[in-house]
């Protein structure tokens, strides 16, 4: 599967009266937005609010962090199962709307959403302080189900970037890569000496703002399978899960996955990236046992030498990496994992909470428990009410003068296990 | 600027007093350097200087620590340094031991420590997680490397310039996990680390797999019907509102809660401060987590002694090894001085 990514670079958000980009410069209608939004009689009422780097904005709880995109050549849409049609993606031709997002917040679903300040020393820690976010802060309606909030606030996030990535529709792009995996059977004919490897990529699936979906279906559910990487390009792969905010996948991190990007690198030139195979990050024993056999049976049955193994989430997934990492090492395949840790405040508690001396190549995102003070900010999209209670929160984080004390597991995709930032931790 | 001050330890064989005859020599105090203090000295250049050298027998020390560590504090703060170097101990293990406790007694009183040894020396596993240490070779004849080496990173520690991790500074871990930012992002540093992997090159894992404690299961409880069986949970279960504020991930504390005269816990007086998994199912009935309802039948029928009437809880979730242990030893005393036989450890 071939498939054209054009990089629009956006340089600045704007309200307007009119939802368009000119010269890079994205137009947002609030009113179109909210008029859209509103269509599901779950939300109450939403406010469209837009945060820019170095501006003294905190955005908080944050659900789900959304890059628009549209398709222009080649089957499907954006999203594909989940708000738009079913149809096989990740072919052809799609344009970004590179340096934006959508970010959902509002009132809280769990305990579990995360904080994106866009200036001061959080900003260094999540990548979308860096982004021009356009902040959808949704109110449910009155004795709405955790599980309907959730559904009505992540569908309205992926519904506003699909609306927002439809404006670049005719843009020339600033930038084009073109990413390409062929059969399996004709890339080992075209490099017959490199070594094979492929990405096992781990959802996280343990309910509610813990799943992930993939072409709408919840995979939880799945069993691994493999898809081309051109296909999570395309947005097969959606969040649901915000859960200990620093080391989720929000869908821009699926959609801009840095692993699959660094294999496309070496790609024919060191090595040969056959494909991603999927798997989930179950509750039950038995799941855990089924997913690890069938993923160390794929990587089997395709003949890879290799793979990198991301995470996510901590704590009880830890089980599951461990023994993808354990079966798939028996198969004589070789392992990096990709992880974070929590070693508590002091840094001195072990890391994970499941081992193995076969997992001796370990990434890791940082120790999430290290505690940082986040400066007050002059703006506030969304609400401090729930800063003491959330994953990393703790009795008093929020202080009177605004400046919140807490872990950095509060903050949107600081411990990242995709590798996507240059955050990880040392032995002192 | 004034010169670092500098106290140094050393035993009775490098202090020139004798050999293993004259290891239970008592600590004396010398405002001289002695011994390896010269090629400290000499690597100091105009930075440090030893203001006094204590010298004490291997066996003296170990076979009487409490007492030789009050001489040697004593002796060690009426010099006022600013920086307290042991060793180097090299291979040997009574004089690596007294170099690690000694470093460690000194560092609680607020003194900068370092202390260099080989990686077999005891004292290495057993203090290094309470001061510095540097690597040397396992005897004497590697000194003159040694010697630069401690004398370059004592200089560094006093001046407070001591901020980098373990493998970029030279010391042994001290098991201290601390964030960084690098070069590469995480991807692209899997992406090599694979890369060298296969191709049979060197690489460093970024973080050793830990080895775990091993729990001795508790010895089989022979009549059920006399015992008396407690439940303590990670799964975050609190009464309404969490009134203790026990956090929904890395708890800090645990609660303790009376139940005495309720046969279930229901949504309106029990709730989940969990953030790690879906709380809804445990907020509508939080005996799925607390077996409350199912274990006052049991008792009712006589299958169980008694139910105790009081259950701990706190948040597994990201929760460290350190913290969890603190609770238990402090909870299992009451659970014991109760009479509890039994514990039902409930997880989520």
């Amino acid at each position: 599967m071939k498939l054209e990514l054009g990089r629009i670079n956006i340089k600045d958000v704007v309200l307007s009266d009119e939802s368009k980009i000119v010269n890079g410069v994205l137009n947002v209608n609030a009113n179109a937005i909210k008029e859209i939004v509103l269509k599901d009689e779950r939300i109450k009422n939403v406010t469209i609010d837009i945060a820019k780097p170095n501006d003294s904005t905190r955005i908080t709880p944050v659900k789900d962090v959304i890059e628009p995109r549209v398709k222009v050549e080649g089957n499907g849409d954006i999203f594909p199962g989940m708000i738009s049609k079913m149809n096989t993606v990740g072919s052809g031709k799609t344009h970004v709307l590179s340096g934006c997002a959508v970010v959902t917040c509002g009132k809280i679903v769990g305990f579990q959403e995360g904080i994106i300040d866009m200036c001061g020393v959080g900003a260094d820690y999540t990548p979308f302080s860096k982004l021009f976010n356009v902040c959808l802060v949704i109110e449910p309606v009155d004795n709405l189900t955790p599980y309907e909030y959730e559904d009505a606030a992540r569908v309205a996030g992926l519904t506003i970037a699909n609306y927002l990535g439809e404006l670049g529709r005719e843009i020339t792009p600033d930038v084009v890569e073109v990413y390409e995996t062929l059969p399996i059977s004709q890339s080992v004919v075209n490099y017959p000496d490199l070594p094979k490897v492929a990405y096992v990529y781990m959802l996280q699936t343990q309910g509610l703002l813990h799943d992930t979906y993939v072409y709408g279906a919840d995979a939880k559910k799945i069993i691994p399978t493999l898809l081309s990487p051109t296909e999570i390009m395309d947005g097969a792969i959606t969040s649901g899960n915000c859960v200990s905010a620093c080391d989720k996948n929000t869908t821009y991190h699926h959609l801009n996955n840095p692993i699959i990007k660094d294999l496309y690198s070496k790609h024919g030139k060191e090595i040969n990236f056959v494909g991603v195979i999927i798997t989930n990050e179950t509750v039950y024993l038995a799941d855990k046992e089924r997913s690890s056999d069938f993923t160390a049976k794929l990587c089997k049955l395709i003949g890879v030498d290799a793979v990198i193994i991301s995470q996510e989430g901590f704590g009880n997934p830890d089980t599951d990496l461990i023994m993808n990492c354990k079966k798939i090492e028996q198969e004589g395949i070789k392992t990096v994992i990709v992880t974070d840790e929590y070693a508590g405040r002091d840094g001195l508690s072990q890391s994970l909470a499941d081992a193995d001396p076969l997992a001796n190549a370990t990434v890791t995102g940082g120790n999430a428990n290290e505690v940082i003070l986040l400066p007050k900010m002059d703006k506030l999209i969304g609400t401090l009410d729930y800063v003491d209670k959330i994953a990393g929160g703790f009795d008093g984080s929020l202080r009177s003068d605004g400046s919140i004390e807490a872990e950095i597991q509060v903050i949107t995709g600081a411990t990242n296990e995709l590798g996507f930032n240059k955050l990880t931790a040392r032995e002192f | 600027m004034s010169k670092i001050r500098v106290v140094h330890y050393i035993n009775q064989f490098y202090g020139g007093i004798g050999g293993e005859e004259k290891a239970d020599y008592k600590p004396e105090v010398r405002t001289e350097v002695v011994g390896p203090g010269l090629a400290l000295t000499q690597n100091f250049g105009d930075e440090a200087e030893i203001v006094a050298t204590i010298i004490c027998g291997d066996s003296y020390f170990n076979e009487n620590t409490d007492e030789a560590l009050s001489t040697i504090l004593k002796m060690v703060e009426e010099h006022k340094p600013d920086l307290f170097i042991a060793g180097p101990a090299f291979n040997a293990g009574r004089y690596g031991m007294a170099c690690g406790a000694v470093c460690k007694a000194i560092n609680e009183k607020g003194i900068k420590t370092v202390t260099a040894m080989y990686e077999e020396n005891p004292g290495l596993d057993s203090f290094k997680k309470d001061t510095y240490i540097l690597p040397t070779g396992n005897s004497a004849a590697s000194m003159r490397k040694a010697a630069p080496a401690l004398a370059k990173f004592a200089i560094k520690l006093a001046k407070g310039e001591m901020t980098g991790s373990a493998d970029t500074e030279g010391y042994f871990p001290r098991g201290i996990r601390k964030n960084v930012f690098v070069e590469q992002r995480g991807s692209t540093r899997a992406v090599n680390m694979l890369l060298n992997k296969i191709n049979g090159k060197k690489f460093t894992t970024e973080y050793a797999m830990p080895t775990f404690d091993n729990v001795e299961p508790g010895k089989a409880i022979k009549d059920l019907s006399k015992a008396k069986i407690a439940i303590v949970t990670s799964g975050g279960i609190v009464p309404k509102n969490n009134p203790d504020k026990v956090e929904s991930s890395s708890a800090s504390k645990y609660g303790s809660y009376d139940f005495t005269g309720m046969n279930d816990l229901t949504s309106e007086t029990f709730e989940t401060a969990h953030g790690g998994y879906d709380p809804v199912y445990a907020n509508d009935d939080s005996d799925r987590v607390v077996p409350v309802d199912v274990l006052r039948q049991l008792e009712k029928d006589g299958v169980i002694g008694s139910l105790h009437n009081i259950f701990y809880s706190t948040t597994g979730n990201g929760t460290s090894v350190a913290n969890s242990k603190a609770f238990a030893s402090e909870f299992t005393q009451d659970l014991l001085s109760a009479g509890v036989d039994a514990v039902i450890l409930t997880s989520t």
